[in-house]
């Protein structure tokens, strides 16, 4: 029984690593642009297939390294192209904007690849368990958690040691000022935006590598994303992760006892936060207003 | 737009629905392709009560609908063999529902209480996913018709005959439709109106705000929930997808579409949707994607809607 709740307990925390991943980069860019990005899933498949289609020519390590990076291209050629036109505009056009896009990327990627689970090869001796006590702890995972981990490290790093990470920092709080300021906001926006769907992408691969690939991946974990945001706090990217790894252990806890109910329950949490603490756990006085 | 143009357009709105049943077949159509567009017009006319003229951007009114759609099945199915009972059951369920999750979410504001309907509409698809033994799960909840209605010794068809139901959907409807009206020609409307318009002059005038927000929220779910229990009626089926955020956001459009600023623009915006829809689906079998690019090509030039764009010609 216990190892059966360490499992669970650890199965929820990669999960929630997925979800604070894609959750850091919706969040990104919500707190600058004021865009909820429904087409983040969207981009995490395509990081998926990407790093697919890449691996029999660069292996999976090079996959890794290339197959975000290609994403965020995308993700800024989307931004300059369709997003900034609605910067500004009421939220709702954003919102059908990112949700055509949705669409748009998971037909595609269903059009291109077929929707049938494609084999996501990780290196066999990643994909070991460690113990056989804890058959369940494979290094693929292990590595995953490290990776999310080190990923999360260098966003907040960039965020809080670099020049961008500062204007974006300052754009959030104040984008009209920095503008004067003489900062290049389009520029801003739009770098930000790649930053977010380089994360998604760097999601997406990982996942692949534990879930399988198939069309509806992205779309399976976005609304996850926008619990753990709610849950987290609006306005606050710690609050996002904590959001995403809580949710992710309680639907991993919830699982041993009642697993019809794994994914109901990370709703049920969100009623008890916004009933509570309608900010969210992290989030800042104001910010839902 | 004047008064006497606008009576006339009204009119003309009115014939058309009444007369679609016999003119449809001439144009390509079949009669519950015109239900279908009816019922999906209900909805987004419900939907744009908040949107439109109440300034709440509500991206979860699928959950309500599958709501409705779902409690008059399982009615009918597990309780009593009774059409209006059951659509009495599938809209109490769907506004109960909305009134504690309108409590909880009414002091967020803008694209947080977008985020938050999204989410919570999931709840109800999860549920309806995960409970196989009694929803049908992925399936949807199939093995029920509607039933026909009794008034003592005369009995009312709604079952096998198409056009039968297409006029009680008709009724439910233009009952449905001039009340909304009717509230927003109210002291009540006039007042969403004012929040939409100026949230916090609106507040400093003492007007309950949340209050009212809260009371539009619930209204225009029991009317999607009543749109959502046609809609099961029309197929004699309730789909998970009814409850899906997808469906969320085909509301959403087809208010754009038709233009949100305007009573009828959800209408025209359905009957757009419904159509385009039906037409892509039996051309392709990626018409997802082709919805998808819809959506795109409607914010980018056309975000005003079909009357928003007659009324500024008009008013050039």
């Amino acid at each position: 029984m216990t190892q059966l709740i360490l499992f669970n307990v650890f199965n929820g925390l990669i999960i929630g690593a997925f979800y604070a991943l894609m959750a850091l980069g919706l969040s990104l860019i919500l707190n600058l642009t004021g865009v909820i990005n429904f087409a983040h899933g969207g981009f995490l498949a395509i990081g998926a297939y990407l790093a697919y289609a890449l691996i029999p020519y660069i292996g999976f390590w090079g996959a890794l390294a290339v197959a975000p990076l290609l994403t965020a291209v995308i993700g800024l050629a989307v931004e300059r192209f369709l997003i900034r036109r609605v910067y500004g505009r009421d939220p709702l056009y954003s919102l059908l904007l990112t949700f055509g896009l949705a669409f748009i990327f998971e037909d595609g990627t269903r059009y291109i690849w077929g929707p049938q689970t494609l084999p996501f090869s990780v290196p066999s001796w990643l994909n070991r368990p460690l113990s056989s006590d804890f058959f369940f702890l494979t290094g693929y995972r292990l590595f995953m958690v490290l990776l999310v981990l080190v990923a999360v490290i260098a966003l907040f790093v960039i965020l809080n040691r670099t020049r961008l990470g500062m204007r974006i920092r300052a754009g959030t709080t104040d984008l009209e000022t920095v503008s004067v300021l003489g900062v290049n906001v389009r520029l801003l926006r739009n770098l930000n935006f790649g930053l977010g769907i380089y994360l998604a992408g760097l999601a997406g691969v990982l996942a692949a590598g534990m879930l399988g690939l198939q069309p509806t991946i992205g779309s399976s974990l976005i609304m996850p994303s926008f619990v753990a945001i709610i849950v987290g706090g609006l306005g606050s990217l710690p609050g996002t992760l904590l959001g995403g790894l809580l949710i992710g252990v309680a639907s991993g806890v919830v699982t041993v006892y009642f697993p019809s109910a794994s994914e109901a329950v990370i709703y049920v949490m969100m009623g008890l936060v916004l009933l509570i603490r309608p900010r969210g756990l992290l989030g800042e006085e104001g910010r839902v207003q | 737009m004047n008064g006497s143009n606008k009576r006339a357009g009204d009119a003309l709105v009115w014939l058309l629905l009444l007369t679609m049943p016999y003119w449809l077949h001439w144009v390509g159509g079949y009669t519950s392709l015109g239900t279908q567009v009816v019922v999906l017009a209900l909805a987004a006319m419900s939907l744009n009560f908040l949107l439109g003229f109440t300034g709440v951007l509500s991206f979860g009114h699928a959950a309500f609908f599958g709501l409705g759609a779902y409690g008059v099945g399982m009615t009918i199915k597990y309780l009593v063999a009774s059409t209006p009972l059951g659509m009495l059951v599938g809209v109490l369920v769907g506004t109960l529902a909305a009134g504690v999750i309108g409590a909880l979410i009414v002091k967020l504001r803008g694209v947080y209480f977008a985020m938050v309907t999204i989410a919570f509409g999931q709840v109800f698809y999860f549920i309806a996913y995960r409970w196989n033994s009694v929803t049908g799960g992925d399936d949807g909840l199939a093995g029920w018709r509607r039933v026909p209605l009794h008034f003592g010794a005369h009995v009312i068809d709604i079952l096998h005959n198409d056009r039968v139901f297409y006029y009680l959907v008709l009724i439910c409807f233009a009952v449905s439709v001039a009340i909304m009206a009717a509230l927003l020609r109210s002291p009540f409307g006039r007042t969403l109106l004012a929040i939409r318009e100026n949230e916090r002059r609106a507040r400093f005038l003492g007007i309950p705000v949340d209050r009212h927000i809260w009371l539009s929220f619930v209204i225009s779910c029991f009317f999607v929930s009543l749109a959502g229990t046609l809609y099961a009626l029309l197929n004699n089926f309730a789909d998970p997808h009814d409850l899906h955020w997808e469906q969320s956001g085909n509301f959403v459009i087809m208010a754009v579409l038709g233009g949100m600023r305007s009573f009828w623009g959800p209408l025209i915006g359905a009957a757009i949707f419904v159509l385009l829809q039906d037409y892509i689906s039996s051309m392709t079998d990626n018409w997802q994607f082709f919805i998808g690019l819809f959506f795109v090509l409607v914010v980018l030039y056309f975000p005003r809607g079909v009357l928003g764009m007659i009324r500024r010609k008009a008013a050039q």
